[in-house]
């Protein structure tokens, strides 16, 4: 165990697989010399040498095609898109290519060593271009894996498990954690297993779901519910495709009340499809409606980050709704 | 600038570059009567290579012609042909090594073909059976075959460019002498995937041939519509890049270019461009009416400049081809396709739980729920589901 933030794990997840697999490769714009404008790849070149970790041009259409290239010819391509915001240029190589490779093609090519790392989300004064969280655009796609962790020991085993899964992967890292959460991290090589959500903490009247730098919202809003005699269960869905429906629906059963969380606009995100399925999967055990607190259908905004997003005051009130429903 | 890459001679009076101040010259090899020009280096070929090529064009034009058919008598839903670009296609593959990487657009099956795709196996593409690679999932003419090292083709356009430039990464970093090869059209050239493709193929130094078939049109719209500058070829140099303009109609000038192109791309792992202007004899695709947009006069124009009968002269003058053994083998050809129809469409299509498999390396929870919920659904109403109802 040592403690670092989320910086130091990416990093280190990345130091890990590239050691352990000869044909991996690491690039996007910065990441090499420089090691990222975030530094999450750095020292890569340094250790592994230009031809394993490098820049590309300026261009995330070509990124993504380049690592589906790679992908498809037997190398692990772990490819960075600078901001999430950014990553949209991509969609197409992203979408239509690397998710339908494998189907596609009958299973005659694939390009399922392949992840792309990418920071996303708000409450960096980051405005509309510095702060999405573009993941719901993503879920909708058969195909892609989703994966997003919340703390530097989970981005460590979580992004491990993505390299390594065989299927494409968009693993999409919480910016403004980057520096700002720190904890132990487990040494060596580990994985967290995709497709587990986590009971972060068990609880008996709501259960509350979220992933990445939100889940320190959810635990915030978690704390001043138990003043007020409320007991929340928290869960972090950690992968959000393809998702834990299990984990959620025995936590509903549980406790009879579910609240959504994310900073993603509410109409058409992810929380929508979350509790669609709830709704069908424990009909009998809900007490009251399925709560979303979630960013407003606005480009995000600058001057008024504070108000747009989902903070903690917002979800304790949505969870002190839902108990007195 | 980090390094000097532009060069640094200076003028004092405004003066501007135009695209004629590249000059571009075409490469021709074989004329139109079958003989060589007099100053002409030839590529590397004997007759049995030269056997091959013909083989395979005879094939192919048997194929489309039959093809083209089977679609308009509603027996497949769709298809595209090959016709008037058949040179561009095997004069190029006839290059390569078998291990070299193709990623093709869609109107490239030749090349498929002279690397040992059968008959049989175009067949079940089409007809979407269960003994197609692809497991009957896309529209016919999207091949693919890992054997033969051709990635399965994808409708979207130009996406496979930077894919290549990718591929041709992967293979040096390998250590194999193999080169990524990836055909395209002018058209799919306006897409940004070409730009991002080959400026990263000469940045990041990989073995690929870019290699754009430029025949005229994309769908209905005349290159005018789709440039304004000097083709394709003027841009490879604008990339840095290695680049030649060759006949695409002359068997021999698009074998010799691709041949050298190869072995420069190897050698100094770097990427090469070759231009190819050719003409696209047939209609865009079953789905297209060309007689909307050119002229039959046109069309006629260039049936002079057909690429087959060209070689074929040539085969002729050698002495390695005889009239009479050319009629047998398209003959041939039109019985073992038809033979082969007959066969395709009468295997049936792929089992319904193949509609959940590939999706992922192992099916989901949710999409094993899905499927089970079809199937129920399938049994209680089998007449509105003939495909899949007999067999679940």
């Amino acid at each position: 165990m040592a403690e670092m933030n989320m910086l130091q794990a990416v990093n280190e997840a990345l130091s890990i697989a590239m050691q352990a697999d000869e044909r991996m490769v690491v690039f996007g714009e910065d990441v090499g010399h420089f090691g990222g404008v975030f530094r999450a790849t750095s020292g890569l070149q340094e250790k592994f040498g230009r031809s394993r970790c490098f820049n590309t041009p300026l261009t995330e259409q070509g990124i993504a095609g380049f690592a589906n290239g790679l992908a498809s010819n037997g190398m692990t391509a772990v490819a960075e898109i600078q901001f999430a915001d950014y990553i949209f240029p991509a969609f197409d190589q992203i979408v239509n290519e690397a998710a339908k490779f494998r189907y596609r093609s009958g299973n005659e090519f694939n390009v399922g060593s392949l992840v792309f790392r990418t920071p996303y989300g708000g409450g960096i004064a980051g405005g509309h271009y510095h702060s999405q969280s573009p993941e719901a655009y993503f879920t909708q796609t058969p195909g892609l894996k989703v994966v997003v962790p919340r703390n530097p020991e989970q981005a460590k085993g979580l992004l491990l498990a993505s390299i390594r899964d065989k299927n494409p992967v968009v693993f999409f890292e919480p910016k403004r954690l980057y520096r700002a959460s720190v904890g132990e991290v487990p040494a060596g090589d580990y994985e967290i297993e995709l497709g587990k959500a986590e009971v972060v903490r068990e609880g008996k009247d709501i259960t509350l779901v979220a992933w990445g730098a939100q889940m320190e919202i959810l635990e915030k809003a978690a704390d001043m519910a138990a003043k007020e005699g409320i007991s929340c269960e928290v869960i972090d869905l950690r992968t959000l495709a393809p998702w834990d429906v299990d984990t959620i629906a025995d936590s509903v059963k549980k406790t009879g009340r579910l609240l959504i969380n994310h900073e993603a606009p509410l109409t058409g995100g992810f929380a929508g499809e979350i509790a669609a399925t709830i709704q069908q999967e424990c009909f009998l055990y809900l007490e009251s409606p399925i709560s979303r607190v979630c960013g407003l259908d606005t480009p995000y905004p600058l001057v008024h980050e504070k108000e747009y997003m989902p903070d903690a005051l917002k979800t304790f009130e949505a969870i002190k709704a839902s108990v007195t429903f | 600038m980090s390094k000097a890459t532009l060069n640094t001679d200076t003028v004092h009076r405004v003066g501007f570059l135009d695209k004629a101040s590249l000059h571009i010259p075409i490469l021709r090899i074989l004329q139109a009567d079958g003989t060589t020009y007099e100053t002409a280096v030839l590529p590397v070929i004997d007759e049995a290579l030269a056997t091959k090529i013909y083989d395979t064009c005879v094939f192919t034009r048997v194929l489309d012609e039959r093809m083209l058919g089977a679609q308009r008598q509603g027996r497949i839903s769709f298809y595209m042909t090959c016709t008037g670009e058949e040179a561009a296609i095997v004069g190029s593959v006839a290059a390569l090594d078998q291990e070299d990487v193709i990623l093709a657009q869609y109107r490239e099956h030749a090349a498929l073909r002279y690397r040992g795709f059968t008959t049989e196996q175009f067949m079940n593409q089409m007809f979407s059976n269960e003994k197609d690679l692809g497991k009957g999932r896309q529209m016919p003419i999207h091949y693919g075959s890992a054997a033969l090292h051709y990635q399965t083709i994808s409708s979207p356009l130009a996406t496979q460019i930077p894919q290549a430039t990718g591929v041709g990464y992967s293979l040096k970093m390998q250590g194999k002498r193999n080169v990524a090869v990836c055909y395209f059209g002018e058209g799919a050239a306006s897409e940004g995937d070409f730009h991002a493709g080959l400026n990263m193929a000469a940045v990041l130094k990989c073995p690929v041939i870019f290699f754009c078939r430029n025949n005229g049109y994309a769908i209905s719209t005349p290159t005018e519509e789709q440039f304004a500058g000097n083709g394709i070829a003027s841009r490879g140099v604008g990339y840095g890049m290695h680049t030649i303009r060759v006949d695409g109609n002359d068997m021999l000038a698009v074998l010799a270019a691709t041949q050298q192109a190869r072995a420069y791309a190897i050698e100094h792992n770097a990427p090469v461009l070759i231009e190819a202007m050719t003409y696209r004899l047939g209609a865009h695709s079953s789905s297209d009416d060309p007689s909307g947009y050119r002229s039959k006069d046109e069309e006629a124009k260039w049936q002079q400049h057909d690429p087959v009968k060209r070689f074929k002269l040539w085969l002729i003058n050698k002495g390695w081809l005889a009239e009479a053994d050319d009629v047998k083998l398209h003959e041939q050809y039109r019985e073992e396709v038809l033979a082969a129809v007959k066969v395709a469409e009468k295997i049936p299509v792929p089992m319904l739980d193949e509609i959940i498999e590939d999706v992922y390396d192992k099916p989901t929870p949710a999409l094993k729920k899905q499927l089970s919920e079809l199937k129920e659904h399938i049994k209680k109403y089998p007449q509105s589901y003939p495909k899949s109802a007999g067999r679940l």
